[in-house]
């Protein structure tokens, strides 16, 4: 493969796609399948034969197209008169609505304007694409598709135009960061392993998303499985790896075929493998399929489950940097710092540095989940504001009720109250109020809620997923489990908050790995802005939002206090 | 051979090359509580009692698996490590069923002994009376999960030592257990060797010999030193 072969694809996939007057792409992702995407791409298909104009329309599956609630999502891409494709979005396609819409697109019916989302709405103006840019745009089940869309470009310029050290530079100057949660500097990372020493290093991509609500790295897995190998390639490339691994959870069935489908065609187009564009570069990667641990998201377990070992973190230093995978220098990033690289590479780093605050560069994927209009998939500006990405791109809260907070960070973050709506969100503001970035699960918790109960569930999702190696992990979570439950059953003493808080400090400060330390922060935030909810629940047995079912109490209450059951 | 420099407790104290901090204080008498460490097996930093305070790193870290390094200012006394290290004992004690006066290691208990160091006095915590398996399939050894604290030196041991590989783990969190071979009974575990090394690392009445059963048990750990011995320094002697 030489870069003109490369383009040569590009230009026959993009002569083909203009002999088709419309694209329709159907979304292929797991939520628009499980609401018959199958179907309406078949329906779509025979509905343009039978309409005797299957050359016109080309009928493709697509990544996730951000409105889940709203699927079967299609995106039209028509050609216009000046040779910009116009694209639209459709909500809501079923069998009847592709018939309407091919009869709209071949035989000038009526537009089916109510599954129309129009394009000047805020869940469309407010966004800006990178990592979900191909999404609507490829069928990720064929590389022609991605390539034309430019996958591989930048890897073909980086290995003819750059050296290591400069797509180090490119990366370090774009001030991309980890958007596994953690916000480390994704170009200090790759210098530090290419500066390791060993015999042979790893590149590992980490696909193990599993905090509740959160389907990011899903989609783009699904979605463009290309970017993220092109990304990973590059970052062998500068850091001098041969050798990759993606390592995904087993529950996602889809992303795991899709990128060993990937994988084999770039593999078939000697885009990976030895001697990759004809340079002296050689990378391979293959996929590792999770068996079902939260833990194994953090990097040493995630090490040693590639490994063959139990899942199971251990003391850092050595960091993986260092000694990783193996024992050799490893780098280890999340799916969407990865399948940001090609684009950062491609637009340069002062495009990238352009977006975003002054210590956030970029944009941010988050997963919209909960009391919220728009479920789906988002990618946002980090700064951007967490009311407009609640009211504007989300839509809002249903059913009339008020928004009270929004969990981010998943198990390890906290939630956002409703005085900081105005928060700008990046790295550093949300650190600020107690909860993190996390991988972009963003659940968003109304006035029906019950924030003690929340406090409860992640701390039972934390139990639950605890390795079990270190004591306070192990213990410490079902001791403040064990509380919880007791505060929302309405069993609570008086001591139980001092004593939540004195199990969240022992665990933040000893436990062994980010699933301990980072397991009490749900209690703390919520503790910190609806402390008033706790101590409804302790000291008055009632809960405020009225979602807890409380034990009546044993003995009565001193007189002239409400008590609600 | 490079020694380096550090203070302890602003103790100036020095360290060989590859020495870990813990091993610095038991050099100069600082006394830090362990549980899963012991001389001779691999380290994991799993029971977190060793936690120090090392200037400059805003994390705790575990003595047992932290290099000392030149300069380094490391406090190992603080009244929050004391608190950290007194709770961690309680949370141990509350998580499954640890009752002295009927354990045959009552009196040689590491786990009593670390009680007794960090001063705790009692257990503020719920505890949770886990129902716990004793495997009693061996003809010469007893497994008492309720005991069990899974610092897993038995694993280690059975593992780096023996070179059996008969002791793992299965399940995770607080269904953690430990298991033999394929979570066999202990009594079919095929690569059991009956060396019972496993028996006399194991820090309290989790593992013990029948015969000991209702008495006060002494466990035998010189086979690490020697085996230690042999191995790194090629002296084959007792």
């Amino acid at each position: 493969m030489t870069g003109d072969e490369l383009r040569q694809i590009a230009e026959n996939e993009t002569a083909r796609r203009r002999r088709c007057k419309h694209r329709v792409g159907v979304c292929m992702a797991a939520g628009c399948q499980s609401l018959g995407a199958e179907r309406v791409k078949a329906a779509l298909e025979s509905e343009a034969q039978s309409a005797g104009r299957g050359s016109e329309v080309e009928v493709h599956g697509t990544g996730c197209l951000g409105l889940c609630h709203a699927g079967t999502m299609v995106s039209v891409e028509s050609a216009s008169p000046d040779g910009t494709p116009a694209r639209k979005l459709y909500e809501r396609v079923d069998a009847l609505g592709a018939a309407e819409l091919v009869s709209h697109l071949v035989a000038g019916g009526p537009e089916p304007a109510d599954r129309r989302v129009p394009a000047d709405s805020p869940f469309l103006a407010k966004q800006t694409r990178i990592v979900l840019s191909g999404s609507g745009e490829i069928d990720p089940e064929r590389i022609e598709s991605c390539i034309a869309s430019g996958a591989y470009s930048a890897l073909e310029r980086a290995l003819s135009e750059m050296t290591p050290a400069e797509v180090i530079q490119e990366i370090t100057a774009s001030g991309l960061r980890g958007r596994g949660g953690g916000g480390y500097p994704t170009g200090l990372k790759w210098a530090t392993v290419a500066k390791a020493a060993g015999a042979r290093k790893y590149v590992i991509c980490n696909g193990d998303e599993g905090d509740p609500g959160a389907f990011m790295d899903r989609s783009v897995l699904e979605g463009d499985p290309h970017r993220v190998l092109e990304g990973m390639a590059l970052a062998a490339y500068a850091v001098g790896a041969t050798s990759g691994y993606i390592y995904v959870r087993a529950e996602y069935p889809l992303a795991v075929k899709r990128l060993r489908t990937a994988i084999q065609e770039a593999e078939k187009l000697h885009l990976l493998g030895n001697r990759i564009f004809d340079s002296a570069f050689d990378f391979r990667i293959d996929v590792r399929i999770g068996a079902g641990a939260f833990v194994c998201g953090e990097e040493t377990a995630l090490i040693a489950s590639v490994e063959g070992k139990r899942g199971a973190p251990r003391p850092r230093p050595p960091y993986p940097a260092a000694s990783g995978l193996w024992g050799m220098p490893t780098l280890i990033n999340n799916v969407e710092t990865y399948a940001n690289v090609p684009a950062v590479l491609t637009r340069g780093a002062s495009w990238f540095s352009s977006i975003g605050t002054q210590k956030s560069k970029g944009t941010k994927v988050f997963a919209l989940a909960g009391k919220i209009r728009n479920t789906g998939l988002i990618e946002v500006p980090m700064g951007i504001t967490l009311r407009e990405i609640v009211f504007d791109v989300g839509g809002g809260i249903p059913g009339g009720k008020k928004f009270k907070a929004a969990q981010t960070g998943g198990p390890s973050g906290g939630c956002i109250p409703a005085h900081l709506l105005d928060l700008p969100v990046d790295y550093d503001s949300l650190l600020s109020v107690g909860t993190m970035m996390g991988s972009g699960g963003l659940i968003v918790i109304d006035e029906t809620s019950c924030m003690v109960d929340v406090a409860r569930f992640f701390m039972e999702f934390c139990r639950d997923e605890s390795c079990g190696k270190c004591v306070p992990c192990r213990t410490g979570t079902v001791q403040m489990h064990r509380i919880l439950e007791r505060i929302t059953r309405g069993e609570g003493r008086p001591e139980d908050l001092t004593r939540l808080e004195e199990l969240a400090e022992l665990m933040g400060a000893t436990s062994l790995c980010g699933l301990g330390q980072g397991a009490p922060s749900p209690v703390l935030s919520t503790m910190r802005w609806f402390r008033d909810e706790y101590e409804a629940h302790v000291k008055e047995g009632r809960c405020p939002a009225g979602s807890c079912t409380m034990k009546a109490p044993a003995v009565a209450r001193p007189a002239g206090r409400e008590v609600r059951a | 051979m490079t020694v380096k420099t550090l203070t302890v407790n602003g103790q100036a104290v020095t360290a060989r090359e590859d020495e870990t901090l813990l091993d610095v204080c038991r050099d100069h008498d600082v006394p830090l509580p362990t549980l899963c460490h012991l001389d001779g097996l691999g380290d994991v930093g799993a029971c977190r009692l060793c936690v120090v305070e090392v200037k400059g790193s805003r994390k705790l870290l575990a003595a047992c698996v932290t290099r000392a390094e030149e300069g380094m200012e490391v406090t190992t006394t603080s009244e929050r490590l004391q608190r950290y290290r007194r709770q961690i004992v309680e949370l141990l004690f509350a998580e499954r069923n640890h009752v002295c006066a009927i354990c045959t290691a009552n009196g040689a208990c590491e786990l009593q002994k670390v009680a007794q160091a960090v001063g705790m006095d009692s257990v503020r915590f719920e505890y949770q009376h886990p129902m716990t398996a004793m495997d009693v399939s061996h003809p010469r050894f007893i497994l008492d999960q309720g005991r069990c604290i899974l610092c897993t030196r038995c694993v280690r041991v059975c593992d780096e030592i023996e070179g059996a590989h008969t002791w793992d783990l299965a399940g995770r969190g607080v269904h953690t257990r430990v298991i033999t071979d394929l979570a066999q009974p202990w009594g079919k575990a095929e690569s059991c060797t009956s060396c019972g090394k496993c028996v006399n690392v194991c820090p309290t009445g989790a593992l013990f010999e029948k015969s000991t059963a209702a008495t006060g048990m002494e466990k035998r750990r010189d086979f690490l030193t020697y085996i230690r011995n042999a191995r790194e320094k090629k002296q084959w002697i007792r």
